[in-house]
């Protein structure tokens, strides 16, 4: 039985970050699952705007969101940017009226939160399971130390991403027990790398990373993965290089055997 | 005809400032009914009392209506008052115009004309009173406390020692509670053993004093003076009275993965086992969840060495039944989990523990015989830090909103005892505010700072996290405005602390309300501090809120106290204010029988005479005794039959004619 | 001037629905921070500063730039105070001043260096310009 669920890759994948949404797909399709791509979507932004008196920037989220409203109610997400954007902006849909009301009257349309916003990591958990994921592997990742990175977006505020344990994460750790390979818990995996200065504040986001990088390192980390784009690009570009960080979707890809095709 | 008084009080500015007093003592002057009417700066006083006293007899009242302060704080007083004039008490009525009229409103205008409803509407009821007369219910003499930590044993060794029987009901195999995991105690560090385990031993020799251990109440019956209580006695599967504490079968029990309860699971121990040394009674138990016979019917060898011939597989619960006179709650507290707090590493790391967890590490029964020890590696450590306020002033949702108060004076307890016995040991504690009210505790604290130089940081910690053998505290100085990364050994976290689960359980049983944090609530917070509002319930400890041992022993000392008044009674006087049924216009719909929350009401057939129609009909009848007058049966009875003296729906909807006049 | 900063005052509670007057300055917020070594004022001092009205230091601050808006602090208070969106709505104030971008499209060719995702560019745009 094939699963249908609406996607949405966000700008990122579409151009630096082409390999976390070509090994999903890739992926999904191996586990009998359709992403189908939202037919307009627009890029949600990539932060949450946390003032409640911002409204146009959570407008394309809402659009997204009531676009997946009609066609099944399940949004799949994938960036963790896109998923904490959109996770939020469905909340404040579903429960903060001065701000529902006002985006509604401008969009024309009546929308309250009803999409659900799934990770692809979530949909993979509690949608697949880990137990199938891993019996269809059939490149397990033996003997490969790889630690989690979570980094912020996924995790916190935890109140609203109702993610996972916003301090002692493991959603990722089981994935990468389910793709056969060993996971690497070390503590600053859900401490921020410092992406949103990765650019204007090299210096800033220099320490940030090392200090996750050297965490990671030093509790026997060899590879890192993530979800996130900005994370990779942060950790590649203010880290020393000498840690190799992949997106957990190339990893799954090559273990279920579909990361060529 | 009824004559009616008014008594119109000022309370001195508290009523008068919003309420022309006067104007509504001539209002009412007028109103039919009243023959009466005055107005006095304090009617509670005894010059009002008698102005009150001396109207009944002058102008032959039948009933008055005083309006003053709420009739909780002073119905009783002119009750009396009116008694003394030869009045029956309950031909009196109270208008609230202080904390319904006075204090919520700022217009004068507007508050008199209130008063002035509010005195019309008590006028109306009162015309309908009918005398009352109080009935009289019997007192058993025999109190039960449940709980057996050391507000539950005080409690109980006082009300023993004036005479009267009592028994602790007590979860756990041997009573101790929390105390008795206590390694020293604040502020005089005298060792916690030392002091609890004569009273303990007391508890156990008291012949008034009965011990029910490893029991929990099933549930609770009666009322005030009359409790019916059912106690489970859990299956320990060795005979109580035939064992003699010797301890052959723990040396012989192969099964040793069970958790150390008593050492808060930092250890392990045997299937069969005593909980400590000093365990009270000095009987061993056997963990059903561990024990190799009663699993899988094999071993068997505490049996084999009992000499005693004290184990006995097949044990079941049992079930015994009880009449008390008074109950006292001595619950306690737990420290609360921890499974929200992971930014602290505690579930991960073994060197991150809670202080309780400190305390059995510090004492020479714990798990590493007094030795302080990390309890990853067995290594000493060199560096300790204590984080406080964990949990406790937190309203977030993870943790608990109130100040669990007795973890300042712990901490700075186990700083100072390291520093004492370590000098080796740095000692370092975050925290927001150091609180030490009590006598000799602010010192306590200084001597931490001044003579053991324990470091005091203002500040949070945001994570803890292992790097290599150590810990890292990640926190923050906000005296020097700087971020701290701090290399540690140790991590002690003061948890914040919650009443025991059972309490919210018990509490239902014997309908004592709890508050929003599952601490049982007090008659009143000042001055009925040991009542629930509940009569015949007690509070002793923490159950009512956090505490430390000197507090707990004196609520749990004025408990007894309470108990002993009321068990020193011969009778007691009911509320007359019980339901009635009217046999005519009762259907046996067993409806108010349902809503009954006391079985204050049952069924019988009776001859009825129904205009001339004779039949037997199924009718409701209330236990006069059992009722307490909640009145929950009158509004669900659907013929209209069920009324509550004193409050009968004639003078009810009187009282809303007349406000809605 | 008091008035001014009443006024804003009202406005950053309108923004972020937080009641900084929760916070019990226990510093669990800058404990957390990432940033806390880049910023002049620090998280506990931002919420201290809001109470007392003192918004217009905090828009002057190069500090509101250096909130990498993790929610750590977020996560952790035990008040339910938010630190992170308080920053972010004095961030808000400055950047809806009147020349008080601080990021312009004039920076970006020289920080493109063919790696950079789309998001990081984007997110600099939504946070650091009206």
């Amino acid at each position: 039985m094939v699963m249908t669920f609406s996607y949405y890759p966000g700008c990122t994948l579409k151009t630096k970050a082409k390999e976390l949404d070509k090994y999903a797909r890739a992926s999904a399709e191996a586990l009998g699952i359709e992403l189908k791509e939202l037919e307009a979507w627009q890029c949600c932004g990539a932060c949450y705007p946390q003032s409640k008196d911002e409204i146009a920037t959570r407008l394309s989220s809402v659009r997204a969101l009531n676009d997946a409203a009609r066609e099944g109610g399940v949004l799949v997400t994938l960036c963790s940017a896109c998923h904490h954007v959109i996770t939020r902006v469905n909340r404040d849909m579903a429960l903060k009226p001065e701000i529902a009301d006002k985006a509604n009257r401008y969009l024309e349309i009546d929308y309250h939160g009803t999409t659900e916003v799934l990770h692809y990591l979530t949909m993979l958990r509690d949608r697949v399971g880990f137990d199938v994921i891993k019996s269809k592997v059939v490149n397990p990742l033996k003997g490969r130390k790889i630690g989690a990175y979570y980094g912020c977006m996924l995790l916190r505020p935890s109140k609203e991403m109702g993610f996972d344990d916003p301090e002692n994460p493991t959603i990722m750790e089981d994935f990468i027990r389910a793709i056969g390979a060993t996971p690497v818990v070390y503590q600053m995996r859900n401490e921020c790398c410092g992406g949103y200065v990765a650019m204007k504040d090299k210096a800033q986001a220099k320490k940030n990373v090392s200090r996750v990088l050297d965490n990671a390192k030093n509790c026997g980390a060899e590879e890192l993965i993530t979800a996130c784009p900005l994370c990779l690009y942060n950790l590649n570009e203010n880290g020393d290089k000498a840690m190799p960080v992949t997106y957990f979707t190339e990893l799954l890809a090559e273990a279920l055997g579909v990361k060529e095709a | 005809m009824q004559r009616i008084g008014v008594f119109v009080c000022w309370c001195g500015s508290n009523i008068a400032a919003t309420v022309d007093v006067e104007r509504v003592a001539q209002v009412m002057k007028n109103e039919p009914g009243v023959v009466f009417s005055t107005d006095y700066q304090y009617m509670c006083s005894e010059a009002g009392q008698a102005i009150i006293r001396n109207a009944i007899a002058e102008h032959k009242l039948t009933g008055i209506v005083v309006c003053s302060c709420s009739p909780r704080m002073h119905e009783a007083t002119f009750r009396k008052t009116a008694q003394r004039a030869g009045l029956n008490p309950y031909m009196v009525e109270i208008a609230n115009i202080r904390e319904q009229c006075s204090w919520i409103h700022k217009d004068k205008e507007e508050g008199t004309e209130k008063a002035i409803v509010l005195a019309r509407a008590a006028l109306a009821k009162v015309m309908l009173n009918a005398p009352l007369i109080a009935g009289q219910s019997s007192v058993t003499k025999r109190a039960l406390v449940i709980g057996g930590g050391i507000a539950g044993i005080q409690s109980a060794l006082d009300i023993a020692d004036a005479g009267y029987e009592v028994d602790i009901v007590e979860k756990e195999p041997t009573i101790g509670g929390k105390m008795s995991k206590l390694d020293k105690t604040f502020p005089t560090l005298d060792c916690s053993a030392c002091i609890l385990t004569p009273k303990m031993v007391d508890a156990a020799q008291n012949e008034k004093i009965t011990l029910y251990t490893y029991s929990e109440v099933e549930e609770v019956k009666g009322f005030v003076g009359n409790f019916n209580v059912k106690i489970r006695r859990k299956a320990r599967y060795v005979k109580e009275d035939v064992c003699t504490g010797c301890g052959a079968c723990m040396q012989k029990c192969p099964s040793k993965k069970g958790l150390n309860e008593f050492n808060l699971g930092l250890n392990k121990r045997t299937a069969i086992y005593i909980p400590f040394a000093q365990a009270i009674p000095n009987v061993a138990v056997i963990d059903a969840t561990q024990c190799i016979k009663i699993k899988n019917n094999k071993c068997g060898l505490c049996d084999t060495v009992c000499a005693a011939k004290a184990i006995d597989y097949n044990q079941q619960d049992e079930f015994i039944e009880r009449e008390y006179g008074a109950i006292v709650m001595a619950t306690g507290f737990n420290p609360i989990k921890l499974d929200k707090f992971n930014e602290y590493s505690y579930a991960e790391c073994p060197d991150v523990i809670t202080s309780l967890e400190l305390e059995r590490i510090m004492n020479a029964a714990g798990p590493t015989g007094g030795k302080l020890v990390k309890m990853s590696n067995g290594e000493h450590p060199h560096d300790i830090t204590f984080i406080q306020c964990v949990g406790s002033r937190d309203i977030s949702g993870r943790g608990k909103c109130y100040c669990s108060k007795i973890c300042c004076m712990y901490t700075a307890k186990h700083a100072m005892l390291i520093r004492d016995k370590y000098p080796d040991v740095n000692v370092h504690v975050f925290y927001i505010d150091v609180r030490t009210p009590g006598k000799n505790f602010d010192e306590f604290y200084r001597r931490a700072v001044e003579e053991y130089s324990v470091d005091y940081i203002k500040g949070q910690v945001g994570k803890v996290y292992p790097e290599g053998d150590h810990l890292v505290v990640q926190g923050v100085d906000m005296l020097a405005n700087e971020q701290i990364i701090h290399k540690t050994d140790m991590v002690v976290l003061a948890t914040a602390i919650e009443p025991d689960p059972t309490a919210r359980k018990i509490a239902s049983m014997l309908t004592a309300s709890i508050d929003t944090n599952d601490f049982i609530t007090e008659a009143h917070p000042k001055l009925r501090p040991v009542e629930s509002p509940t009569a015949g319930i007690f509070l002793s400890g923490v159950c009512q809120g956090p505490k430390d041992i000197p507090e707990t022993v004196a609520q749990a000392g004025a408990a007894a106290v309470k108990v002993l008044g009321l068990l020193s009674k011969d009778k007691l006087v009911t509320n007359p204010c019980v339901s009635q049924s009217n046999e005519l216009l009762c259907n046996g719909c067993s409806m108010c029988q349902n809503v009954c929350p006391y079985g204050a009401i049952g069924y019988e057939d009776k001859l009825i005479n129904d205009h001339g129609i004779r039949e037997t009909r199924r009718v409701a009848v209330v236990n006069e005794a059992l009722c307490q007058g909640c009145g929950a049966c009158t509004v669900t009875c659907p013929s209209g039959a069920m009324d509550l003296k004193g409050f009968t729906n004639k003078q009810i909807m009187a009282e809303v004619d007349a406000i809605c006049k | 001037m008091h008035n001014n900063s009443d006024k804003q005052k009202d406005q950053v509670f309108r923004m972020t629905g937080v009641d900084t007057r929760k916070c019990m300055k226990c510093g669990k917020c800058s404990a957390s921070c990432p940033s806390f070594n880049e910023m002049q004022y620090r998280p506990h001092q931002f919420v201290d500063m809001v109470t007392k009205g003192r918004i217009e230091e905090l828009m002057a601050s190069p500090s509101i730039y250096h909130c990498l808006s993790c929610f750590a602090c977020v996560e952790r208070c035990p008040r339910g105070v938010e630190p992170a969106v308080v920053v972010e709505a004095i961030r808000n104030l400055a950047e809806r001043k009147q020349g008080g971008t601080y990021f312009s499209p004039d920076e970006v060719p020289e920080l493109i260096d063919g790696t950079v995702p789309q998001q990081a560019l984007v997110s600099a745009f939504r946070k650091y310009r009206k």
